[in-house]
């Protein structure tokens, strides 16, 4: 940059700032910040996640500028981590765990003229909004294909943490396997944490050692998958992304996170000044939530069924939360024939009924 | 079969669960008793992951890999032999950034071996031993490295204990300048000590890489090296106690997660705290007991040594 042309671009931009114009608004790109829990390397959530950071990029070239801190602890250090990004000049961040949320929305109120995004919370404000995937939509086909295929008749299920988002994910893998199978059983498994792929491994272990001959997972690695292709004749899904190393066996068909669409759609509203803070809850039908590749290890019959329930979902025909569905105690949920409300699933923290574990407190 | 618990199944996956941290915890206990704090275990844990895992998908043989583990191990122990040993950088400061950059260099390396299977580590067949209803589950049923990391701790024990060896590493650790007037080479012992550690460390990595994952995926240590630390003090710098240490951590976390599997609502957090709690009472008790005597840590440790002082 010719000393001219830095003189201009700093006029401008004092100009624009002393109006109280955002900086952006000259040719200076927009500036987009992630934070992720796990690293880019895990080859699922975070590794998605990225994808969707590296979609903006190609979507809007030189208009934007995108940064990522990976591995940020769910905690403290992610309001420090999140401050970091707002003082670099990040305009639009975005927060894309759970566990973020009130770090999320304490920096948020510290920046009001930073916008900020925060994955599957719940936790809105003037500059915070939040989107989220309704991964129990994918959960309702890989019930049903491990309904039909198992022989033990075990499921097992790693769980990450008692919230929500995974509450909603053990519920509906298990009414739809139990629908096509009345004899099936769920076994959970919670590993408090996101990624720690080798406790992640000891926890498909200890299910594949109680017999479980499907193992799906609500945590980051693929490190279930390496351990079902270990043991042999145990059959996964791949989770967030599509963890297409482990097809055509153990995994069997996935859950794809496919964030880029929204992403794009996002960093595009901020740069034309449209954004606004709102609940995104994308799925089959918005395309937000991807089945992969359903693969050969699957009986054609079944593979259809599943092709079914995904077009049956995707069109809004069938909710994988359809009554009569009771409470894990007994008591009703849900009446014939009734959905809930998202309010209702978004908050979601009880069993349905059939499910043996029991919540932890 | 105890309350839905299959005990064998419990005391087998709690052998190779703790194999990694005990490993890297009998290292560090060596580097510890010279008097050096390498507080980078998880950095070069995770740089024998990766490098015994690259190593063994390349040639094909787990058994190179975790050679090849133990050197990577070894090589960035060295680093920080030189830069505390040689150039007399502060060691917790040094040990810390060892983790971070150990991190960092894994993750680049790695990236290629990302979605690979790795060659299987041979379990040892014992024949009739194996075969052996209860016991040969629990004992003649493992890989080999399990046996190894056995091995190595009765090794370490009886070499600090009985060698004129380890008595030097002894001297030095707890003071060094007595040693260094006595003609020992207190800086080479440290690297040596060093070294051992390192490769101890990257062992036990390119175990959770190759065995008990098994696969390369970055950042998969997720703090293994933090607790190896955490047993080297649990032990009070005692190689058997390190052994118990270690099987109770692993242990821990192999039994939590077979109750949760078996259908027990426990409570995973107490569980989980359990062995942190158990190490704090530890200290507590060794520096009750420890009032008149000697105490349990080595005397000079973290401190640098140079010929002038």
């Amino acid at each position: 940059m010719d000393r001219r042309s830095f003189l201009k671009t700093t006029a401008a931009t004092a100009t624009l700032a002393g109006l109280g114009l955002p900086a952006w608004a000259s040719d200076e790109p927009l500036k987009i910040g992630f934070i992720y829990v796990g690293p880019v390397g895990d080859m699922g959530w975070s590794y998605q996640h990225d994808v969707g950071r590296r979609a903006i990029e190609e979507a809007l070239g030189d208009k934007v500028q995108t940064t990522y801190i990976e591995n940020v602890p769910e905690g403290p250090d992610a309001e420090r981590a999140l401050t970091q990004l707002a003082l670099e000049g990040n305009q639009l961040i975005f927060a894309t765990s759970f566990g973020f949320m009130d770090a999320t929305v304490n920096v948020a109120a510290k920046f009001p003229n930073v916008k900020f995004e925060h994955a599957t919370g719940y936790k809105r404000s003037e500059n915070l909004g939040t989107y989220d995937a309704r991964f129990y939509e994918g959960r309702a086909i890989q019930g049903t294909i491990a309904g039909r295929m198992t022989k033990t008749n075990k499921i097992g299920y790693i769980g990450s943490f008692p919230i929500p988002e995974v509450i909603q994910g053990i519920n509906a893998a298990y009414i739809h396997a139990k629908k096509v199978n009345p004899d099936v059983e769920i076994k959970v498994v919670w590993a408090y944490t996101w990624f720690d792929p080798a406790k992640e491994a000891d926890a498909a272990a200890a299910l594949i050692a109680e017999g479980c001959d499907f193992v799906l997972q609500h945590t980051d690695s693929t490190a279930p998958q390496a351990k079902a292709q270990e043991a042999g004749n145990v059959y996964t899904f791949g989770q967030a992304s599509d963890m297409e190393a482990f097809m055509p066996s153990p995994r069997v068909a996935s859950t794809i996170d496919n964030w880029a669409p929204y992403y794009v759609e996002r960093a595009t509203a901020a740069l034309e000044g449209t954004w606004s803070a709102d609940a995104t809850w994308g799925g089959i039908g918005t395309g937000m939530v991807k089945i992969g590749e359903i693969t050969e290890a699957v009986p054609a019959e079944v593979k259809a069924e599943a092709e079914k329930l995904i077009e049956m979902i995707g069109s809004g025909e069938y909710h994988p939360f359809t009554g009569p569905l009771n409470k894990q105690d007994g008591s009703v949920w849900l009446a014939e024939g009734e959905t809930p409300d998202d309010g209702a699933l978004a908050g979601l923290n009880f069993f349905v009924e059939g499910v043996s574990a029991e919540m932890p407190k | 079969m105890i309350g839905g618990i299959d005990i064998v199944t419990l005391i087998a996956a709690l052998m190779a669960a703790s194999t990694p941290v005990l490993l890297a915890a009998t290292g560090e206990l060596v580097a510890e008793k010279a008097g050096v704090l390498n507080l980078g275990v998880e950095g070069m844990m995770i740089l024998g992951a990766v490098a015994g895992f690259a190593t063994a998908v390349t040639t094909g043989s787990p058994v190179l890999g975790f050679i090849g583990g133990a050197i990577a191990g070894a090589l960035l122990a060295s680093l920080f032999a030189l830069l505390t040993q040689i150039l007399l950088s502060n060691q917790t400061a040094t040990g810390l950034a060892l983790t971070l950059f150990g991190l960092g260099l894994s993750a680049l390396f790695g990236k290629g071996f990302e979605g690979i299977r790795p060659p299987p580590t041979t379990k040892i067949d014992l024949g009739p031993l194996s075969d052996m209803p209860v016991l040969g589950p629990i004992l003649f049923h493992h890989d080999w490295v399990v046996y190894l990391s056995l091995i190595l701790v009765a090794v370490t024990w009886a070499f600090l204990k009985y060698s004129r060896m380890g008595l030097i590493i002894r001297a030095v650790g707890e003071n060094h300048d007595a040693a260094h007037a006595l003609g020992y080479r207190v800086i080479a012992v440290r690297f040596a000590a060093l070294a051992f550690g390192g490769a101890l460390a990257g062992m036990g990595g390119a175990y959770l890489s190759l065995v008990r994952v098994p696969q390369w995926t970055e950042g998969m240590t997720a703090g293994a090296g933090w607790i190896a630390l955490a047993i080297v003090v649990f032990a009070s710098w005692k190689p058997e106690r390190v052994l118990i240490g270690a099987y109770l951590f692993g242990g821990i976390t192999a039994l939590q997660l077979q109750l949760q599997a078996a259908g027990y609502a426990i409570p995973v957090h107490l569980l989980s705290m359990a062995p942190y709690v158990i190490t704090v009472l530890v200290l507590v008790i060794l520096s009750a007991t420890h009032r008149h005597g000697a105490p349990a840590a080595p005397a000079a440790l973290g401190r640098s040594f140079h010929a002038s002082n």
